[in-house]
């Protein structure tokens, strides 16, 4: 009894710590965002509580840096990148879970290629290309926006997932469709579409927290601020404040809110998420 | 009969993938056999002569050792911690919604956030100084000294990481038959032994996948680099990719960019060809 009593609190002392450290860089970033003027954050021995508690530090950052305007095109990115996987997604995994057709080895094979390839290797073409199609914002911020979207518009692994959610619906029910007289459009979007939500809800989720926080190709892509995304903002920020880490510590703070938000309210999709492996790139 | 459907499903995907993947594949490799370095608007055909640089650059061959470098200080961490978490979660224990919340939290937040906050902890006068202290040590060069610079990067990797193979790692766990714990207790195993008996084993494939993702992520490590070092000091911290991105984006010399990326691809690829056709075969239906 004593020796499962003492294991159960070791267990939350070790979990408490992890999730204490967890926590720390945010907190410290929060407790030097609210510090004021009138104290120092280099003060020795640190301080955890400010002394000269003040939002001036949140206002301030607010009023020089239109970080509600990175959100606006941070979401406007996630949301368009998050819709066009959802459907293109699940468009090309329904023929390969679903149709035997010529070429589907090859097209299958195609795309699980595209998962070995790390983006990394390939940007500096994917650069060239959307240069020559126009689609970066010195044409315009509409053509800056496609551009951030559309390279990631789909990918494989959103693909494998929704291809293997068709391969659990049983077959018997598209054939009843069949005799209902309905075509390989309505079966797909009447029929199988809603049946694999508990996936499209997953894909949807992990796909908006990747694009969310993707820096390094809206970093290349971006010359105009009006369209910078969160994290382009927020490292900015370390070049317009490098003075006072008061008020990179606030943007920051500001930025980390909505996805914060979005995380706990959707939590219980992270955790099913899980679930299904791997699916951020 | 010849059905047009299943291709007309295909189309869009394909469009996309072969406009921002195929194509820029073939380019990188094309574009790694010519030299930009003279005129960037006339590329002269450099047969290997941009690999042969590479291989003979010792600050080139630098990045790749502080990649592996950067690899061996994150991979082992996480595989073996969030598995230790995982087990210590995967129990009747109370809080256990919440500390998964708390401990995944780091994973969602942007990186750029996460290591801005680290900065600011690993800054001279910073906190991690302060906890050095309190255990009478010297204050160290957390960013600034090349001995510690690379490791302080990799200590944020971790912090980000920690939270999403945990979840991975519980969601195998779960998949573990009880009756096997239950066998063990009429043996009379202690909790050790029935984690290394019976659980270990049975994860086995999840504890080799976990290694190959979190080393193909290692391997082309950025972001947090761009943002708290910028490949400094004294080229401590300057990776494969960040080589890239520098060659490429600020020299503009995109021969040898492209050469170094198509190492970076063929190395990437022999960690994924194992993970996809030995430890994820059933996900992508093998």
């Amino acid at each position: 009894m004593i020796k499962n009593f003492l294991k159960g609190i070791s267990a939350h002392i070790i979990l408490l710590l992890v999730c204490v450290l967890s926590l720390l860089p945010f907190l410290w970033l929060l407790s030097t965002a609210l510090k004021g003027p009138g104290e120092n954050i280099f003060q020795y021995p640190p301080v955890f509580i400010p002394q000269d508690f003040t939002l001036e530090n949140f206002k301030e950052v607010l009023r020089l840096v239109p970080i509600v305007g990175y959100v606006i095109n941070s979401f406007i990115v996630a949301f368009f990148t998050v819709i066009l996987n959802l459907i293109f997604s699940a468009m090309a995994a329904y023929p390969l879970a679903r149709m035997e057709f010529a070429g589907k080895k090859i097209a299958f094979f195609a795309i699980l290629a595209t998962i070995m390839v790390p983006f990394q290797a390939i940007m500096l073409p994917v650069y060239i290309i959307t240069l020559k199609l126009n689609l970066v914002d010195s044409y315009g911020a509409l053509a800056g926006y496609i551009g951030m979207i559309l390279p990631f518009a789909v990918n494989a692994f959103g693909i494998f997932l929704l291809r293997q959610a068709f391969l659990s619906i049983p077959k018997e029910l598209e054939e009843s469709a069949v005799v209902d007289g309905c075509n390989s459009w309505q079966i797909f979007f009447r029929i199988l579409l809603p049946m694999i939500k508990p996936s499209l809800a997953v894909l949807a989720i992990f796909t908006f927290i990747g694009s969310w926080g993707e820096f390094l190709w809206p970093s290349i892509v971006l010359t105009n601020e009006k369209l910078f995304t969160l994290p382009v903002g927020i490292n900015n920020l370390q070049g317009a404040f490098s003075a006072d880490y008061r008020l990179i510590a606030a943007g920051s703070m500001i930025s980390i809110v909505p996805i914060v938000i979005f995380f706990v309210s959707l939590q219980k999709y992270f955790i099913s998420g899980a679930n299904e492996g791997a699916v951020k790139g | 009969m010849f059905r047009l459907t299943p291709y007309l499903f295909l189309i869009p995907a394909f469009v996309l993938l072969g406009v921002f993947f195929f194509v820029p594949f073939v380019q990188t490799i094309h574009l790694s056999f010519f030299d930009y370095s003279k005129d960037i608007y006339n590329p002269q055909f450099a047969s290997w002569a941009n690999y042969i640089y590479l291989i003979k650059n010792p600050q080139f061959l630098k990045t790749i050792l502080n990649t592996f470098y950067f690899l061996i200080l994150c991979v082992p961490f996480l595989v073996i911690f969030p598995l230790f978490l995982a087990v210590l979660l995967n129990t009747k224990i109370r809080g256990k919604t919440l500390y998964k919340l708390v401990i995944y939290l780091p994973v969602v937040v942007s990186i750029v956030v996460v290591a801005i906050a680290f900065k600011w902890l690993y800054a001279p006068e910073g906190l991690f100084n302060y906890f050095l202290d309190i255990l009478h040590i010297k204050p160290i060069g957390w960013l600034s000294d090349p001995k510690f610079a690379m490791i302080s990067v990799a200590l944020v990797t971790i912090f980000k990481g920690v939270g999403y193979y945990m979840m991975i790692y519980l969601a195998a766990l779960m998949g573990v038959p009880k009756d096997l714990y239950d066998a063990a207790d009429v043996d009379g195993a202690s909790s050790w032994q029935k984690h290394m008996n019976v659980t270990v084993p049975h994860i086995m494939p999840t504890i080799a996948l976990v290694s190959t993702i979190s080393s193909i992520s290692a391997l082309k490590v950025f972001v947090e680099i761009y943002v708290m070092t910028r490949g400094g000091p004294l080229d401590s911290t300057k990776t494969i990719v960040y080589y890239i991105y520098e060659r490429a984006f600020e020299n503009l010399d995109l021969g040898i960019a492209s050469a170094a990326a198509v190492i970076l691809l063929v190395v990437v690829m022999a960690f994924s060809l194992i993970n996809i056709f030995v430890f994820e075969r059933k996900k992508y239906g093998l």
